[in-house]
């Protein structure tokens, strides 16, 4: 006698894993889904590694079922490859780790995941941009599940003032992958007794997304897409009359710029003008002219659209200026009230963290006086001793506010001082540099615009971001001349924006300095 | 009080004979206890017995009800050493913790407990875990079993079966006068199921009656002469009566066909497995019916070799289940085989891997590759000769795109500002040799702190730093230790060691108030009033009691900068000894679970109450994460901006932050950046905040609007 090798559908065990991130709420969700099936007839069995030292990592919850024949199934403790029916993911990356843990197939699995992302550490740590490519793991999704519903339901359930575990059961019961109805999903939230309002919007608003997916066409599995950048901004400008129409004098260069560089350029104006005055404007159009004037049709212009961008950026150098004057601006004091969720009724106090050091007082100084002080360490170490310690300042309060307002009121003084005059040097030294080779290199020239990049942070942040820049600019002498010498650069400021110290650069440079030394041409 | 609350869960533990009991694995295991008559239980927390000691602290009513003394153990020691109470007295007790870390300490006790035997039935219940959140997979219960001869059940992971080896237990350790461990594995503690209970019972003889009533025996205490006779007694009496109970008693169980020229021997905790691989192999439907034999040890120490023989009788091979190394199981049974002569092929680990966890996968192709070798007949075709391989997409892209997500530390944890001030102390005194110890803290080895070279067990974080005691040395060591390793083996193994040694090394003890990797159980030095238990004791008071001379306590760990200066001054001081640092603040995941509730309940009574959040600004972040290689917290992030001026995600807050203030202090004290402000919402102001509130406004307004007046404003800047 051969077991029954097909079991009938009554014996057939459902297996339904979930991913999720240490204090998702994979638990509840897990528990919900037990008490779905018992309400309609099934055995169910759920285990989990329980949270305890587990509190960000990546966990899973397993549950299987089977309809109630009066006799005990024998249930595995953990998924298996190849044998899962539905996987829950409640993060994207999760999903994908279910994919190459073998977890998803494409005759059986139904996939489950919410579009979101929570970055990991190893995500957020690079000093450029080192968060994992979404759309591959969509991609590899829509082959690897028989089906792939995916939405972002942390905003489903965050809109509803809930946990994810709700619009993921939602999901679930929308994507009627299990014999069970609605209604008994409803009554197992309803159950729980806890913020059971809440969860059951959730639920509701993420069962008709599933569903209409569901419903959809296959090939249209409708992932939300993330918005295309918009193509230009049309916002409004108001102030006096006379600033308007210095306003509009730039606005109109703008125009008779090449179509292609337009948009950039006037976001960089706008960033400039706000940042200084009008004449700043116009100084940042005159240089971008120069570019402009070395550009041509063929190339598309993206040697000024990097530069439109990067002067745009040289030229808002971070001072304590700048910070002084967004921190006491009218629309920061809304965006601040909106992000907290400060309601009617409610005081908002807020402090500022600032640490200020000889460096950015002395920059804050005329050039003469700024640069005496610099000039003499004892005096520049007695200052800084004085100086250099953190103040915490209330801006909800009066003083703490006028005295930022003040210092952010120095702009008009800006151009006189020291930091300025380092700032307009150093962008000089660089866009000279750049500019310099874009008749024999356009590329390289580009990709050495594309080096203001590195530049960024405060302080010691700022300085080393500083010493890489210099770094990877060392390495033009060697490059100058080769076919790849623009690739190179490309590749050595993506080494440099992977680790904080630059290692990663400086193994980079190493490769450099043993290239064949005859130029490739 | 624990993490998780099994207040309402508890209440199961009353159901009587007949009722059903659904729940899960570790009420099932208390449950057991209690309808077994236990007299009284202790134990050590740690997964996966965590919730087994949280749901038995829980219990303390039920337990007191039925006169059951319960002890939260101050070590797994301690837990062993109390079931000498079931060594002159016929009381049943129970210990339980987790295994292998957890026996490692329990050794000693084990050693004496198994030496002199028991009267009263005694049972170690352990977690062993293996695979996802295990710490030491590579050792094994078994070999613990083996080495101070106690017996070890390994029972199929279903409710009714793992509450009938709690009884079977307590009745072989009567029957052979031997402590009996029990084993459970992870996901059989929490897996949720049922079974029909009985009514509880209590303890014939309880430890009052014991005190009363004090008996003793020469011939069971641990010396010379009498140990020389426990040795012999062992294998003479105590090893054939465990053999004749479990064979008896039919503690091990076949399943399948009783004749077929192949069989599958496992351990009972391996049994739904094989049965799943069976069941995709075609070999098995839902409820287990087989064609295969199939041979189930519950009790995998001792094993009964007339029952395997008669097992192998007539096959032509038999395969053997058998999770982790050394193949214990299967050496004995190679044995057994070859002495008797008999030509059954045994074979294990040749088709099942050595090491690692027997998933389903590794299952399926162990047992299909079996069977395939030795019963192709058995199997359909399809599996014989698959028609397609390797189906499946292509996941080698993937694998690098899915970022590694190791466990880390909690949102607004008190212990990130601790390594957030270690980091920056080295980036000012350079590379020190960091000892790290078992606990949360221990998570600094990951990024982004990456401080810790080794971790050498439970409180014994300064002890591993102990050879690092140089007068030659330039630089000190630096090593951690939490409270919990701390009171549990940390206060004479590592301080009392470098008091006595003159270890000139840098301490730091994280106090958080609880056992906190564990479930956030209390200990000696929590804060909190715990009904049963004595808390409140001060680490830094232990710490002078054990002559420490040079003591520093930071109350409040958040203070990045003092931290940090601290550390400085622990390191560079000319004083000899060791430097010890107490860095106390409430483990947040706790504190919130506490105060959230009561701060919510306060809000909507009208009270005032000050809610601090941080945010960032957008415009002054650069998008260096410069703070984020300072932290690691999950609620700050990085998010595009909608500008393409901007290449680099900058940090943002979610709202999950609860204001801990870490980010400002390390914006401060590695002098980051400006961008990071704390915003206090005062919910439900006073009349006197209100004022002041419309009072700064107007005149912030004032000035806001005289220089928005003057210049351009663009809408969306």
């Amino acid at each position: 006698m051969r077991p029954n090798v097909g079991a009938s559908d009554d014996e057939r065990v459902i297996k339904l894993a979930v991913l999720a991130v240490g204090g998702q709420g994979g638990g509840v969700l897990a528990d919900w889904i037990t008490d779905v099936a018992e309400r309609n007839g099934y055995i169910a069995q759920s285990t989990s590694v329980a949270g305890v030292a587990q509190r960000t990592g990546a966990t899973i919850y397993y549950i299987e079922m089977a309809r109630d024949t009066g006799r005990l199934p024998v249930f595995a403790l953990s998924p298996s490859q190849g044998d899962v029916d539905i996987l829950i993911a409640a993060e994207l990356m999760e999903a994908g780790r279910a994919i190459i843990r073998g977890f998803v197939t494409p005759e059986r699995t139904t996939l489950i995941a919410s579009s979101h992302r929570i970055a990991a550490v190893s995500e957020k740590i690079e000093p450029g941009d080192g968060r994992a490519s979404s759309q591959k793991v969509h991609a590899t999704a829509e082959a690897a599940a028989k089906r792939f519903i995916a939405f972002d339901m942390e905003k489903i359930a965050a809109e509803n003032g809930t946990m994810i575990s709700a619009s993921l059961l939602g999901a679930l019961a929308g994507s009627d992958t299990l014999p069970f109805t609605r209604e008994s999903y409803e009554q197992a939230i309803g159950a729980g007794g806890r913020g059971v309002k809440a969860s059951l919007a959730a639920f509701g608003a993420a069962y008709d997304r599933a569903r209409g997916i569901a419903a959809a066409p296959t090939g249209d599995k409708a992932i939300a897409k993330p918005a295309a950048p918009e193509a230009r901004s049309t916002a409004k400008v108001s102030g006096p009359e006379t600033l308007l129409k210095g306003w509009q004098e730039l606005a109109a260069r703008v125009g008779a710029l090449p179509e292609p560089v337009r948009a950039m350029a006037e976001r960089g104006l706008k960033k400039v003008v706000d940042y200084q005055d009008i004449a700043y404007g116009g100084e940042y159009l005159n240089r971008l002219d120069k570019a402009v004037a070395l550009d041509s049709a063929e190339h598309g212009y993206v040697l000024s659209v990097a530069a439109a961008k990067h002067l745009a950026n040289a030229l808002c150098y971070d001072d304590m200026i700048r910070v002084a004057d967004l921190k006491t601006r009218s629309t920061r004091d809304r965006r601040v009230r909106k992000e907290v969720g400060v309601k009617e009724g409610s005081v908002l106090q807020v402090t500022e963290y600032f640490h200020p050091r000889i460096e950015e007082f002395c920059g804050t100084l005329p050039v003469g006086i700024g640069s005496y002080i610099e000039s003499r360490p004892k005096l520049a170490a007695f200052l800084d001793r004085r100086i250099n310690r953190g103040r915490h300042i209330r801006t909800d309060s009066f003083t703490g506010f006028a005295m930022l307002w003040f210092i952010g009121g120095l702009r008009r003084w800006r151009r006189r001082l020291l930091r300025h005059k380092v700032e307009v040097e150093h962008l000089e030294r660089w866009y000279e540099l750049a500019l310099a080779h874009a008749r024999e290199d356009y590329a390289l020239c580009t990709e050495i615009l594309n080096c203001r990049r590195l530049i960024k942070g405060y302080s010691d942040t700022h300085a080393r971001a500083q010493s890489k820049f210099d770094r990877v600019l060392s390495a033009l002498p060697m490059l100058e001349g080769r076919e790849d010498a623009a690739d190179w650069i490309r590749r050595l400021r993506e080494a440099a924006l992977k680790d904080e110290k630059g290692d990663m650069l400086d193994g980079a440079l190493k490769t450099v300095a043993t290239l064949d030394d005859s130029p490739i041409l | 009080m624990a993490e998780r609350s099994f207040a309402k869960e508890v209440e199961k533990l009353r159901l009587g004979a007949g009722e059903e009991f659904s729940g899960e694995g570790i009420l099932a295991i208390t449950k057991a206890l209690l309808q077994c008559g236990v007299g009284y239980v202790g134990g050590y927390q740690g997964a996966p017995i965590s919730h087994l000691m949280d749901v038995l602290a829980d219990a303390q009513d039920i337990l007191g009800e039925l006169g059951v003394h319960f002890e939260a153990s101050a070590s797994e020691a301690t837990a062993t050493a109390m079931l000498a109470a079931s060594v002159h007295y016929p009381i049943r007790g129970a210990a339980t913790f987790k295994s292998t870390v957890g026996t490692n300490v329990a050794s000693d006790a084990l050693a004496n407990l198994a030496s002199g035997g028991v009267t009263g039935g005694a049972l170690i219940i352990v977690g062993e875990d293996y695979g996802e959140g295990s710490s030491i997979m590579q050792e094994r219960s078994h070999a613990f079993a083996m080495k101070s001869q106690v017996w070890l059940l390994d029972p199929r992971p279903n409710l009714p079966s793992i509450v009938k080896a709690v009884e079977d237990g307590f009745e072989l350790s009567e029957a052979s006068n031997t402590p009996v461990m029990l084993q459970v594995r992870i996901r059989c503690c929490h897996v949720h199921g049922r079974f029909i209970a009985k009514d509880n019972k209590r303890p014939p003889m309880s430890v009052a009656d014991a005190l009363s009533a004090p008996r003793r025996d020469t011939g069971r205490i641990v010396l010379p002469p009498a140990s020389f006779l426990h040795e012999k007694e062992k294998v003479a009496k105590r090893w054939p009566a465990a053999v004749d109970f479990i064979r008896e008693r039919k503690i091990n169980e076949f399943f399948g066909s009783d004749h077929g020229s192949v069989g599958i021997v496992m351990q009972g905790g391996m049994y739904n497995s094989v049965v799943r691989a069976l069941q995709r192999l075609g070999l098995a439907e839902t409820y287990g019916e087989t064609d295969v034999p199939l041979y189930v040890l519950n009790a995998v120490y001792p094993l009964v070799d007339d029952e395997f023989l008669a097992f192998c009788e007539g096959k032509q091979a038999v395969l053997v289940v058998e999770e982790g190394q050394p193949n214990y199981i299967e050496q004995a049974f190679a044995a057994m085989l070859h002495k008797a002569g008999r030509g059954t092929k045994l074979v294990g680990k040749e088709h099942l891997p050595m090491a690692g966890e027997y998933t389903g996968q590794v299952m399926l192709d162990g047992i299909g590759s079996f069977l395939r070798a030795y019963a192709p007949h058995l199997l359909p075709g399809e599996v014989r000769a698959p028609n397609k391989l390797g189906k499946g997409v292509d996941t080698a892209d993937l694998i690098n795109v899915v970022p590694g997500r190791p466990p880390g530390f909690c949102v607004g944890c008190p212990e990130r500002p601790i390594f957030a001030a270690t980091k920056l102390v080295e980036q000012e005194l350079g590379k020190h040799h960091i000892a790290s110890d078992i606990g949360c803290h221990l998570f600094s080895i990951m990024p982004p702190f990456e401080l810790g070279a080794t971790t050498m067990g439970y409180g014994l974080g300064p002890a591993s730093a102990s050879a690092f005691n140089s007068p030659d040395a330039k630089r000190r060591s630096i090593s951690f230790v939490g409270d919990g390793g701390f009171w549990h083996n940390g206060l004479t193994s590592s301080i009392g060691n470098a008091v006595f040694n003159k270890n000139d090394g840098v301490i730091v003890i994280v106090d958080n108030f609880y056992s906190a990797a564990t479930g956030g159980q209390d200990i000696l030095s929590s804060r909190a009033s715990n009904r049963t238990k004595s808390t409140k004791h001060p680490i830094t008071e232990a710490v002078k009691g054990m002559g420490v001379r040079w003591l520093r306590h930071i109350d409040r760990t958040y203070d990045v900068g003092k931290m940090q200066a601290t550390l400085r001054e622990a390191l560079t001081t000319d004083e000899k000894g060791p430097k010890v640092i107490v860095a106390s603040s409430e483990c947040m995941l706790n504190r919130q679970r506490r105060e959230k509730p009561l701060v919510d309940k306060a809000i909507k009574a009208g009270e005032r109450i000050v809610k601090p959040k941080f945010g960032v600004d957008e415009d002054i972040c650069t998008g260096d994460h410069a703070c984020m290689r300072l932290s690691g917290c999950p609620s700050l992030s990085v998010k595009s901006l909608d500008d393409p001026l901007r290449d680099d995600p900058v940090a943002s807050i979610d709202q999950n932050c609860v204001g801990c203030g870490n980010c400002g202090e390390v914006a401060d004290a590695a002098v980051l950046c400006p961008s990071f402000y704390r915003a206090d919402v005062v919910h439900n102001p006073g009349r006197w905040d209100r004022f002041l509130e419309s009072a700064r406004r107007a005149a912030i307004g004032l000035l806001q609007r005289r220089r928005e007046n003057r210049r351009l404003m663009f809408a969306d800047a």
